[in-house]
């Protein structure tokens, strides 16, 4: 029997996993969670119950369809919980698990590694208590923990709103939801927005909810600074108007993103080519039509193949593992392959009026940063030192930059700084985006205890 | 069209510095690199600046780099993090220890002081070493560097000295034509010059195969890792006997180590660390220094470097083209070593001879390897000292 494994068990995996089950493969399942479920549906640790009402809201039946979904699955796959894939090579996965490192060789991947915000570095963001938005909602999901008793909710796109109600609806009192993006391109988006349907009403529905709690939305905002308090965390988060009027929001904690951008780390060190998506602004893992990767074998799912969210995820999932069992003579599948990308396709029209109307990236925030700005936290690298080596130093490429100054070449590997930096050396260069290309990925893709390394033996 | 005095294929550490070197001495000055400056061996290798340990043979060679070294500031107007920290060979056995001391014998005789320290002294020095350690031999002027920055700062130098520095430039072919060296490029332009300098690293054997010269040049890549900051505690730079670990901390915290290879292509220009080399290699290094164990891995990393079957680089003439010269093959240990290779380059392309000894690093040793013996001043097995670990072993 071949080797079939599945990265991740968010939405995108757990659909896969399912479809894999039914046609009678026993696929592995690694992640690095300790429950199934994503980011999206993260489950409360074992020996926590909580109301999935009161965790998932409106998607509460969804996430449970999910949960149940992939429980039932238990006995027909190989389980690997708290397992990190640190690295990729050839047809062999390493892995650390809690009994030391493994090596797991595959003959067919499914990748479904998801996404995580995208950050804009400004003044004081590196301050404690300013989190990401997927870092307070995972907070709030996994533990029901909350980032602050106070938060500012500062970016960008749907999950701004979401998360923001979702710390409203949990008692939490919102100091202001503040984004970037302006008032006249929301409505300007309307029409696309409108093919979203139900998730386009949800969306309405976060909204006026927040406006009728009394909680500020402002649109067109920029960031101007996050002051700290006597203890050296954020007390106030300085902001301007879009008349350009500034303003200070008291508060204890931040929460920001500016978007998704997809985690395609693994599918890099799988050797796949990439392609620059000029909509989601970043170099995306090359697939066809049926999410199979440009290298044979691999097959791309959910977020990490391309910022469609949660419901979307569950159709690309399935489609992953029908393309696969397709390659593998199963002739079932062209059938399911054809049904399932014309339900995707309905994501499209909505996806697009989200990213590059309603909710577009700040391009200008990003480039405007002050040269004695931090944009890579894990190296001390500032905007400055970026842009003298684009102007001094001949870099022209965001490799050498990384080489020369150290940007993306700590514990996040970029991950955090490089869409904020990539935009600063482009702008710099005067070239376009794709032309600096993309930080290279290395292992591991995130950082690994020595000790880790030290019990068990690699098999 | 012009013709340039040299033209360097490479733009290593050696390429460059023998840029430099020849613009110093108002060489008009090409050099061709195919990606970046710096950026296979000379830019991804662990970083020590390492005169102990070596092969007899090239201890002139790395005396006089070792001087190029204190003088990076000067030379290239930035230090590249070049710190003589040390470097503390250690032995974790008593045969090995004997060798270091044989070592530290013969060593004397090139200028090297080597400092031996018992087991008794060993850990009240450096108290952070694991049980297995036995002793070590201790060389005060050697250290580290940052190689990202070394080859860069060496290319910008000389460019600013007048050479031509030309980036994402491939060479396709290498001739001499009876009056110049004629260099085919990438974009089917034509270069010229009077003298041509061959610092292709692990694709030098292809130009000297080029001008008739064969040579049996292997590729490996070595496997490197490093941590997240942590305090700092180790000075010197750690080597062991047998070379299967090496481990050196920054100034601002991060451990870098490594051990073992990863996997080259040479014709794809592409390597990779290997996971179960990564395994080992931590595990030897927190063998070493138990402390590590809390440290965190962030990275690997690796780069092509050309390897030779007796460990030792090509350096010297061409025997069949006049004019030409070779360096290339430095069998993971040429970081220290390419400043000072630079400079015996421009001697031997400007003057024909240098006053380092070079006699062991001839090209045609692969084909007539009796000439070795000949050549040889002294007894050519008493050099050998050292031979096996270079496979395993990056500076």
């Amino acid at each position: 029997m071949p080797s079939i494994v599945i990265i991740g068990a968010g939405p995108a995996a757990v659909r896969a996993a399912e479809t894999l089950v039914r046609a009678g493969i026993r696929p592995t399942v690694i992640d690095e969670a300790p429950v199934s479920g994503g980011q999206i549906y993260r489950r409360p640790p074992p020996g926590i119950v909580r109301d999935p009402k009161k965790v998932y809201g409106f998607e509460a039946a969804r996430a449970r369809r999910l949960h149940r979904a992939f429980d039932d699955l238990r006995e027909q796959i190989d389980y690997w919980p708290d397992s990190v894939v640190w690295s990729a090579r050839d047809r062999e996965l390493g892995v650390i698990t809690k009994s030391g490192p493994r090596n797991l060789v595959w003959d067919r991947l499914i990748l479904a590694t998801g996404a995580m915000d995208r950050v804009i570095p400004f003044r004081g963001w590196t301050l404690p208590g300013i989190y990401t938005l997927g870092g307070a909602q995972v907070a709030l999901k996994y533990q029901a923990c909350v980032v602050g008793e106070r938060p500012v909710f500062l970016g960008t796109g749907p999950l701004l709103y979401l998360v923001a109600y979702q710390y409203a609806v949990a008692g939490v009192k919102v100091g202001a939801v503040l984004d970037t993006a302006s008032a006249r391109a929301k409505r300007g988006a309307l029409f696309g927005l409108v093919t979203g349907g139900g998730m386009f009403l949800k969306g309405l529905y976060y909204l006026a909810w927040l406006r009728a709690h009394g909680i500020p939305m402002i649109s067109g905002v920029r960031p101007v600074c996050a002051h700290a308090g006597p203890e050296d965390a954020v007390r106030e988060l300085e902001w301007q108007d879009a008349r350009g009027s500034l303003h200070r929001t008291a508060c204890d904690s931040v929460a920001m993103g500016f978007g998704l951008r997809s985690e395609t780390q693994i599918a890099d060190l799988c050797d796949i080519p990439f392609t620059f998506d000029m909509s989601q602004r970043q170099w995306m893992p090359t697939q066809d039509s049926h999410g199979r990767a440009a290298v044979e074998g691999i097959y791309l799912a959910g977020d990490g193949a391309g910022i469609k969210g949660a419901a979307a995820a569950e159709l690309s999932g399935e489609r992953a593992a029908h393309a696969l069992l397709h390659d593998l003579g199963h002739a079932r599948s062209a059938k399911n392959l054809e049904a399932l990308n014309k339900r995707l396709r309905r994501f499209e029209r909505f996806r697009r009026a989200l990213d590059e109307k309603a909710f577009k990236f700040p391009i200008d925030l990003a480039v405007s940063a002050d040269d004695n700005l931090m944009v890579c936290r894990c190296e001390g690298v500032t905007a400055g030192e970026l842009r003298h080596a684009a102007r001094k130093l001949g870099v022209t490429e965001f490799n050498r930059a990384k080489a020369f100054t150290r940007v993306g070449m700590g514990r996040c590997q970029g991950r955090v700084c490089s869409p904020a930096a990539a935009e600063i050396l482009a702008d710099t260069l005067g070239v376009p985006l794709e032309a600096v290309g993309r930080i290279r990925g290395q292992a591991p893709i995130k950082p690994v205890p020595m000790a880790a390394f030290l019990h068990g033996a690699a098999s | 069209m012009t013709l340039f005095d040299v033209a360097i294929i490479g733009g290593g550490l050696v390429g460059c510095s023998a840029a430099l070197h020849l613009c110093r001495r108002d060489a008009s000055v090409v050099l061709l690199e195919r990606r970046y400056c710096g950026s296979q061996a000379s830019g991804v290798n662990y970083g020590g600046v390492r005169q102990q340990g070596r092969h007899l043979a090239e201890l002139p060679l790395a005396r006089r780099s070792r001087q190029i070294w204190a003088d990076l500031k000067t030379l290239v107007g930035a230090d590249c993090e070049f710190a003589a920290t040390g470097h503390l060979k250690l032995a974790r056995s008593e045969n090995e220890m004997a060798a270091l001391e044989d070592y530290a014998e013969r060593a004397r005789e090139f200028g090297l002081k080597l400092e031996l320290i018992g087991s008794a002294q060993i850990r009240e020095r450096f108290p952070y070493l694991g049980g297995a350690v036995v002793g070590g031999s201790f060389c005060a002027e050697d250290g580290h560097a940052n190689p990202r920055l070394v080859a860069p700062a060496f290319a910008r130098a000389a460019e600013v000295a007048g050479a031509e520095i030309r980036e994402g430039v491939e060479v396709l072919q290498a001739t001499h034509d009876g009056h110049a060296f004629e260099l085919r490029l990438f974009d089917d332009t034509v270069l010229r010059a009077r003298r041509l300098i061959n610092a292709a690293g692990a694709w030098g054997s292809t130009v000297s195969y080029w001008f008739g010269e064969p040579v049996p040049e292997d590729v490996m890549a070595p496997n490197m890792c490093v941590t997240d900051p942590i305090p700092y505690f180790l000075a010197p730079n750690l080597g062991v006997c047998g070379g299967d670990i090496y481990v050196r901390q920054i100034r601002r915290g991060n451990i870098i180590f490594g051990g073992g290879v990863g996997v080259a292509d040479r014709n794809q220009i592409k390597a990779r660390p290997l996971a179960d080399i990564t395994t080992q290699a931590v595990r030897l290094a927190v063998g070493l220094v138990p402390r590590l164990a809390t440290a965190q891995v962030i990275r690997t990393w690796s780069g092509i470097e050309g390897v030779m079957p007796d460990g030792l680089p090509v350096i010297g003439p061409s025997e069949t083209t006049p004019g030409l010269f070779h360096a290339f093959g430095f069998s993971g240990h040429g970081f220290q070593l390419g400043p000072g290779v630079g400079a015996v380059l421009s001697e031997l392309a400007l003057d024909g001879v240098t006053p380092t000894a070079l006699d062991l690093f001839r090209i045609n040793r692969f084909q007539r390897p009796h000439e070795i013996e000949i050549s040889t001043p002294g007894d050519a097995t008493k050099l050998m000292t050292e031979p096996v670990p270079a496979r395993a072993r990056s500076n």
